[in-house]
């Protein structure tokens, strides 16, 4: 009983970790409107701004990295269940 | 239905020190290890001034490639960075495709990441001290002022965990959803065709959408994490240096 109680709050508790995801899926799409701002402004600038672009979406990209990792812990290397 | 997501698993085992188990990322990255030097072995034989082979000038414009984006990120004075900088993104970028051919990815076993984060790591503080001595190391922790000194140390270690779990996290994270689209395709085919003997038992619908996801997790994000994680590196050392 105790097992499962643990595990669906486990399970319950990596859905909610994943509420991370809302952040950079915020920053990266407003990242990516102002590379297309950019791109057309300045045309020629495609190459740098792209990556620039890509380097800062990956960067903005670590919180919700951290809520997966979170998540994955709870998932499939899950620390409560040896307690019980 | 049963979801099959593991971590690496211990192949065989060392008999010394009480057994060390060496498990799959480590094995998949000597092969891949085994597998770059062999290329560039390949490559770097034969080199000639005059009448250079086509092999000739792929690797010329490889090492090429890889001098100019550090000479453009780190300045001209860090181009001896190029080598490591080479290395570390062919490494991760072949390490992380080495998924398309069913090997298991060393990067998504946060052990690799985390020895290539540490690396950077005594990398920039190394760097930090031969520029600016053990005084001006240690002084530069305490700017702009000397309360600013835990939160200094604080972000100093946070920036190799971060790069690691960044890294880790995306290839481990296309590594799941993979796993779980292919579980899911299978409990849908068999849905659909299982009452059918012999042919419900094939799960069609496993053909063609993993393939797409592919592009994106295996290739699109290999390839970026490769270029982010060596473009963080050389940012970091360049700012260690000033």
């Amino acid at each position: 009983m105790e097992r499962a109680i643990v595990m669906a709050a486990s399970a319950i508790g990596a859905g909610l970790a994943m509420i991370a995801g809302i952040g950079p899926g915020i920053g990266q799409g407003f990242a990516a409107g102002k590379g297309a701002e950019a791109v057309g402004r300045q045309p020629e600038a495609k190459g740098d701004i792209t990556t620039t672009m890509l380097l800062g979406c990956a960067v903005a990209e670590s919180t919700g990295i951290y809520g997966l990792v979170v998540a994955l812990i709870l998932l499939f290397a899950n620390p409560f269940i040896g307690q019980l | 239905m049963n979801v099959d997501v593991k971590g690496p698993e211990i192949l065989f085992e060392i008999p010394v020190f009480g057994g060390i188990g060496v498990s799959e990322t480590i094995v998949n990255s000597w092969i891949i290890m085994a597998v770059i030097a062999l290329v560039c072995f390949f490559l770097g034989r034969n080199l000639k001034v005059r009448n250079p082979s086509k092999r000739q000038l792929v690797a010329e414009k490889a090492v090429t490639m890889i001098t100019n984006l550090v000479t453009d990120v780190m300045g001209e004075k860090n181009a001896r960075w190029a080598p490591y900088i080479g290395t570390l993104l062919m490494f991760s970028a072949v390490s992380s495709l080495s998924s398309l051919t069913g090997l298991r990815p060393p990067t998504a076993d946060l052990a690799t990441t985390l020895g290539w984060a540490l690396v950077t790591f005594v990398m920039v503080q190394a760097t930090s001290i031969r520029c600016h001595g053990v005084g001006g190391w240690l002084k530069g922790f305490t700017q702009p002022i000397f309360v600013m000194t835990p939160l200094n140390i604080i972000s100093e270690i946070a920036n190799p965990i971060s790069m690691a779990f960044r890294h880790f996290g995306n290839i481990a994270s296309g590594l799941v959803i993979t796993s779980l689209v292919y579980a899911a395709l299978a409990a849908l085919s068999s849905l659909v065709l299982g009452w059918i003997p012999v042919i419900g038992q094939i799960p069609f619908l496993q053909v063609g959408l993993p393939a797409l996801l592919s592009i994106y997790f295996d290739l699109f994000t290999s390839v970026l994490q490769a270029y982010i994680f060596s473009m963080l590196t050389m940012v970091f050392v360049s700012g260690a240096q000033d």
